[in-house]
C-alpha cells in the first residue's frame, strides 16, 4: 500500500439508488470508513451480494464486486475464498435474501466457518418487491401479502448463527457510527465467518420498526453496548444480572452483582440475543477458530498445488501395450 | 476402435466355495434368463470333490452363463461379470476377465485367513490389482444374514441363502423380474417352507440393495477383440475416470487450478470421487450443501481465477439453471457436466437416457444461449472435458458437457493420448491497468472474434470492477435498463455462442462413404452400437460431438445423403434441434426404455431404410 486510503477511495462513480433516507446510506458510509480505517485495499477486497435492496451494495464500493442471484451469495463467496484465500471477502445480504431463500447457504457457510464477513441488513420486510412480510417480521405483521397479519414465527438471526455453529455474532444499528465502526473492525479482524445483524430502517415499508430501541433520545436506557471484560451496564445506573433460578437475564441496579461480558460464552450470548429490553449490541459472541479456507488448503494433499502432470496419471496402474 | 464383429451378450460367472450353493444359484439365474425370453448357454465348472476344503484355490466352484439377445451357442469366453465369494474364487477367475469387466465381491469372504489360503499377500481390494475392472464390493454375508434372521435358521443354513441374495442383486442390475425365480423356489422347496421363505427374503434383500445403493450394470454388450486394436499403450478406464483426468488436464493446459464443486447424485458422484483423489494435479473438490451451492461455488472459483467445474444429473442441473444464467450474464467461464439419466423428475436414476438435450440447449430463462458438447465414449470423456474447458475460457462462457449414466460407470480399453501434443488453453489477454481507461471498462473489452472478455479476477490492482446478473451496458458494464442496449447485449450473447463454430473441427464421416443413400447420425454414448450397426450394414456413420453451435459444414454433409437416420435415447430431441438449426428433416429412431440400443435393432431399422431407398 502506497498512501493511506480514505473512505472516498472506496466510493464508486455510480449514483446510489436507494430511497432517500434509507438506512443503507449510513451503512455504506460506515463500511467505506471501516475499510479505510483497517487499511484494506480495493484490489484485495470483494463484495458479494444476492438480491434485494441491500444487495445493490457492491455497485457502490470501489473494490471487486459481484451482485449474484437471490440467496446464493454465501455459496459463491465460498468458492471465491477457496480460489483466493488472500482476499477480504464480504457478503451483503438482507433478511429475505439471507434467511429465507438463502437460509441453507447461510447455515452451511456458518458451520464450515468460511472466512467471510456477512453483513445482514435486517429491516423485517421485503423492500425491493414492495413490502411483503419477511422471515424476521414479527407475528401479525400486516403487509400486502398478509393483510390480516403474518402467522410465521420470526427467525432470530443470532440464534440462527449460534445454532448453525457460528463463531462470531455481532449487532449494530445502521445510523450508530460508533457502534458500526467498533463492530466492523472486529469483523475484519476475525478469522472464520463473522456475522453482523444490522438493524436497518426501511423508511418506505417498515419505518421505525426498531424505533423502540434505536431512538437516540432514549438510547441510553434501551441499548446495552457490550464490551468484552466490562460489566453490562446501561442507562442511569442499570445493569444486567444472570438469574440462576430462572436461567435468564434480569435488569438490576448497577451495584447488584452485574455480569461481566465474556464474549466467548455461548450460553450467555444466547440469553443476550433474546434480551428484549435493553437490546444487546456490539459483539455478543466471538470464539475464533481456524477458518475453512485455511483448513481446506492445509488438508489438501499438496496444499492445492499442482505437483504432477496428467501425463504421469494417464497410464493408470495396469497399462498394456498393443504392438 | 475395433472394426470387429460383435457378440451381443453378457457373460456372467459365479465363483465361490463348493458349499456356497454356486451351482444352484447359477441354474436359477439361467432359469430367470430363460423366463425373460432370452437365449442363454451355461457352463458349470466345479471341483470333483463335493465339498472341497473351503477357501482354497482348488476348491473353487464356478458357474458361467452367457446371456444373449441373439442366438447363443457358447457360454462365452471372457466373463463380463464375475461374482466372487472369496479371494480364491477371485484369483482363479481373474485371468479369464477382460479389461472393464464388472466384479462383484463379497467382503465377508475376504478374511485374513481366506486371503492367505488364496496366496494373496495384500488384499486385492486395497491395491491396484483390480484397477482395470469395475468393482462392486458389498458385505454380502452380513447383509444376507440380516435379511434371513427372522426365519430361525442356524448360521450355516442362513449363510447358504447368500447366493440368492447375490442373485437378487444381479437381477436388479440386469433389469430382470424376481417373480420367475420366486415361483421356481416356491415349487422346488414346497416341502421346506422355512428355507423357501428365507431364500425368497434373501433374494428380495439383494434386489432391494441394488435399488437402494443405486447400482447399475454398465457392462458392454459386445466385445472388442484385441488383435484389431491400433498399436499403442492401453488401459481400462471408465467415463468418470476419463472425465476426471480430462478436467485435470484442462487445468494443466490452461495453467490454472481446478475447483470441482458438486453435490452427490446418481450417476454423477463417481466424477466427484475420482477428482477427490487427483490433488497432485492441482485439483480440489468441494462437496456443497446442495446443487445450487455447488454451481455457485464453481462460479465463485471461476470469478477468483480458477477453472470452476460442477457436475450433476438432470434434476440437479435443473436446480443449477438460474446460476448458469448468472455465469452467462457475468461472462465467466464454467464447465457443467451432465451425466444424464432417465426422467422426468427423479425418473430412472440408474438407467441411461439422452433426454436432457433440450434442457442443455434451450433450458434457461431469457435468451441465454451457451455452448453444448457431448462425449461419445468413455475415452472421449477425456477429450471433451478439455474441449469444454477450452471453449469456456476462450469465449468466457459456461459450457455444458453432456455425458450419461452408461459412460459414467462403463469401463473400456482406452489408448493413451499423446498429452504433450495437446494445445494450451488460453483466454483473452489481460489489459494494461494504466492505459488511462476506467477500470470497469477494461473488464468488458471483448475480443471481437470470440466475444470473450478479459478474465480479470479479484486481487488484480487497478482493475476493480463490478459484475452481476442485472443487464449491463455493453461498453462499460454498468447496470443498464436501456432498451437498445438490451437488444445489443442479447445479440452479443448469441453471437458469442455462434462464434464457437469458428473454432471447432468440421464434422467428418466416421465410417463409410462420404455420400450415399443413408447416413446414421449419432451423439453421446450410443456411439458403440451405432458404429457396429453401420459397419454391419455398410451405411455411413457420423458422430456429433459439438451440438451447440453445430459444426458449420454439417448442413452440407447431411445434404450429401438421401436419408439421415438419428437414433437417440430420448423422444427425438436431436432431431428437433437439427430441424430448428438447419431446417432439415432427419428420420428419428428413439428408445426410452432405459436400456442401450441393441445392434440388432439398429441393423433392422437401417435395413428397412435401405429397402425403401431401393424401392
Amino acid at each position: 500500500m502506497n498512501a493511506v486510503l480514505t473512505p472516498k477511495d472506496f466510493a464508486t462513480s455510480q449514483e446510489v439508488r436507494w430511497c432517500p433516507g434509507c438506512g443503507d446510506y449510513a451503512i455504506l458510509k460506515a463500511v467505506q470508513k471501516a475499510l479505510a480505517d483497517v487499511g484494506a485495499t480495493p484490489e484485495s477486497t470483494a463484495f458479494i451480494s444476492g438480491i434485494g435492496c441491500a444487495s445493490r451494495f457492491p455497485y457502490y464500493v470501489n473494490s471487486y464486486g459481484f451482485h449474484t442471484i437471490h440467496g446464493r451469495a454465501p455459496a459463491l463467496a465460498t468458492g471465491l475464498k477457496l480460489a483466493n484465500p488472500d482476499l477480504d471477502v464480504w457478503v451483503v445480504t438482507g433478511d429475505g435474501d439471507g434467511l429465507s431463500i438463502g437460509g441453507n447457504h447461510l447455515l452451511h457457510a456458518l458451520r464450515r466457518n468460511v472466512d467471510i464477513n456477512i453483513l445482514l441488513f435486517n429491516n423485517e420486510i421485503y423492500g425491493l418487491t414492495k413490502g411483503q412480510y419477511s422471515p424476521t417480521s414479527r407475528v401479525g405483521t400486516r403487509s400486502p401479502s398478509s393483510p390480516a397479519g403474518s402467522l410465521d414465527t420470526p427467525v432470530s438471526p443470532g440464534q440462527f448463527v449460534l445454532g448453525a455453529g457460528g463463531h462470531f455474532f455481532a449487532r449494530a444499528i445502521d445510523t450508530d457510527k460508533a457502534g458500526m465502526s467498533h463492530v466492523l473492525e472486529a469483523v475484519h479482524a476475525h478469522t472464520g465467518t463473522a456475522f453482523v445483524e444490522i438493524f436497518q430502517n426501511c423508511i418506505v415499508y417498515n419505518e421505525n420498526v426498531f424505533a423502540d430501541f434505536t431512538d437516540r433520545r432514549n438510547a441510553a436506557n434501551t441499548q446495552l453496548h457490550l464490551r468484552h471484560g466490562e460489566p453490562m451496564l446501561f442507562g442511569d445506573g442499570k445493569g444486567i444480572r444472570f438469574n440462576p433460578t430462572t436461567y435468564s437475564l434480569d435488569v438490576v441496579d448497577a451495584d447488584d452483582d452485574v455480569l461481566v461480558h465474556d464474549e466467548t460464552n455461548a450460553v450467555i450470548a444466547r440469553l443476550l440475543i433474546d434480551l428484549k429490553m435493553p437490546v444487546a449490541l456490539g459483539i455478543l459472541f466471538r470464539q475464533p477458530v481456524a477458518g475453512y479456507s485455511a483448513r481446506f488448503y492445509a488438508e489438501h494433499p499438496t496444499r492445492f498445488e499442482r505437483t504432477k502432470s496428467v501425463a504421469d496419471y494417464l497410464a493408470g496402474p495396469n497399462p498394456w501395450v498393443v504392438e | 476402435m475395433s472394426k470387429n464383429k460383435e457378440i451381443e451378450s453378457v457373460v456372467v460367472r459365479f465363483a465361490g466355495d463348493s458349499g456356497d450353493g454356486i451351482q444352484l444359484m447359477g441354474s436359477q439365474f439361467a432359469v430367470s434368463t430363460a423366463l425373460a425370453g432370452r437365449d442363454f448357454a451355461t457352463f458349470p465348472d466345479y471341483p470333483a470333490e463335493i465339498r472341497a476344503p473351503t477357501g482354497t484355490l482348488f476348491g473353487v466352484s464356478a458357474y458361467q452363463i452367457n446371456l444373449g439377445e441373439g442366438p447363443i451357442t457358447t457360454a462365452g469366453d471372457a466373463p463380463d461379470v464375475l461374482v466372487a465369494f472369496n479371494p480364491a474364487a477371485l484369483k482363479v477367475s481373474l485371468p479369464l476377465l477382460h479389461p472393464g469387466s464388472l466384479i462383484i465381491l463379497n467382503n465377508d469372504g475376504f478374511t485374513a485367513r481366506n486371503l492367505a489360503k488364496a496366496g494373496y499377500d495384500t488384499d486385492p481390494r486395497d491395491d491396484d490389482s483390480l484397477a482395470n475392472f469395475q468393482v462392486v464390493s458389498a458385505d454380502i454375508g452380513r447383509l444376507n444374514l440380516e435379511a434371513v434372521k427372522a426365519y430361525g435358521l442356524s448360521k450355516s443354513e442362513g449363510d447358504q441363502c447368500k447366493n440368492f441374495w447375490t442373485l437378487g442383486l444381479l437381477l436388479w442390475m440386469f433389469n430382470r423380474k424376481l417373480e420367475p425365480v420366486e415361483s421356481v423356489l416356491a415349487h422346488k422347496l414346497r416341502n421346506k417352507p422355512v428355507l423357501r421363505d428365507a431364500d425368497i427374503a434373501a433374494l428380495r434383500a439383494g434386489h432391494a440393495y441394488g435399488e437402494t445403493a443405486e447400482l447399475s450394470a454398465s457392462v458392454r454388450r459386445y466385445h472388442l477383440h484385441s488383435p484389431d486394436w491400433p498399436p499403442g499403450t492401453y488401459r481400462s478406464i471408465t467415463g468418470a475416470e476419463a472425465l476426471a483426468l480430462g478436467v485435470a488436464a484442462a487445468g494443466e493446459l490452461a495453467d490454472r487450478k481446478v475447483l470441482y464443486a458438486s453435490y452427490p447424485i446418481t450417476p454423477a458422484s463417481p466424477l466427484l470421487h475420482h477428482l477427490a483423489r487427483l490433488g497432485e494435479l492441482g485439483v480440489a473438490t468441494f462437496q456443497a450443501e446442495d446443487e445450487i451451492a455447488a454451481v455457485c461455488a464453481a462460479i465463485g472459483a471461476a470469478y477468483g481465477g480458477m477453472i470452476g467445474v460442477t457436475g450433476s444429473s438432470g434434476p440437479g442441473i435443473a436446480l443449477k439453471t438460474e446460476a448458469i444464467g448468472l455465469a452467462v450474464s457475468a461472462e465467466l467461464p464454467l464447465v457443467i457436466v451432465n451425466w444424464q439419466r432417465g426422467g422426468p423428475s427423479t425418473g430412472l436414476p440408474t438407467k441411461t437416457e439422452q433426454s436432457d438435450l433440450y434442457q442443455a440447449v434451450y433450458g434457461r430463462n431469457g435468451d441465454t444461449p451457451l455452448p453444448v458438447v457431448a462425449a461419445a465414449t468413455t475415452g472421449d470423456c477425456f477429450d471433451m472435458a478439455i474441449e469444454a474447458t477450452r471453449i469456456a475460457l476462450r469465449h468466457m462462457t459456461p459450457v455444458i458437457l453432456l455425458a450419461d449414466g452408461y459412460l459414467s460407470n462403463a469401463a473400456d480399453p482406452w489408448r493413451l493420448p499423446e498429452f504433450d501434443r495437446y494445445a494450451k488453453i488460453t483466454s483473452r489477454d489481460l489489459p494494461d491497468a494504466d492505459d488511462g481507461r476506467p477500470a470497469q471498462v477494461h473488464a468488458f473489452d471483448r475480443d471481437p472474434a470470440t466475444w470473450g472478455r478479459p478474465w480479470i479476477t479479484p486481487g488484480m490492482p487497478g482493475l476493480m470492477h463490478r459484475i452481476g446478473g442485472l443487464e449491463k451496458d455493453i461498453a462499460t458494464g454498468h447496470i443498464s435498463y436501456d432498451p437498445a442496449n438490451h437488444q445489443a447485449m442479447t445479440e452479443l450473447r448469441a453471437a458469442k455462442v455462434e462464434s464457437v463454430a469458428d473454432y471447432i473441427p468440421p464434422q467428418t464421416i466416421e465410417l463409410g462413404p462420404d455420400s450415399g443413400d443413408i447416413l446414421v447420425l449419432g451423439w453421446g454414448s450410443t456411439y458403440g452400437p451405432i458404429y457396429q450397426a453401420a459397419l454391419r450394414t455398410g451405411v455411413s456413420f457420423t458422430q456429433l460431438r459439438y451440438i451447440n453451435p453445430l459444426p458449420k459444414n454439417l448442413a452440407s454433409l447431411l445434404a450429401r445423403f438421401g436419408t439421415v437416420l438419428v437414433p437417440e435415447m430420448n423422444n427425438g430431441q436431436l432431431v428437433t434441434v437439427l430441424r430448428d438449426r438447419l431446417g432439415v428433416d432427419p428420420v428419428s429412431m428413439t428408445k426410452v426404455s432405459g436400456q442401450p440400443f441393441l445392434i440388432r435393432e439398429l441393423v433392422e431399422r437401417i435395413q428397412a431404410l435401405k429397402s425403401e431407398a431401393a424401392a
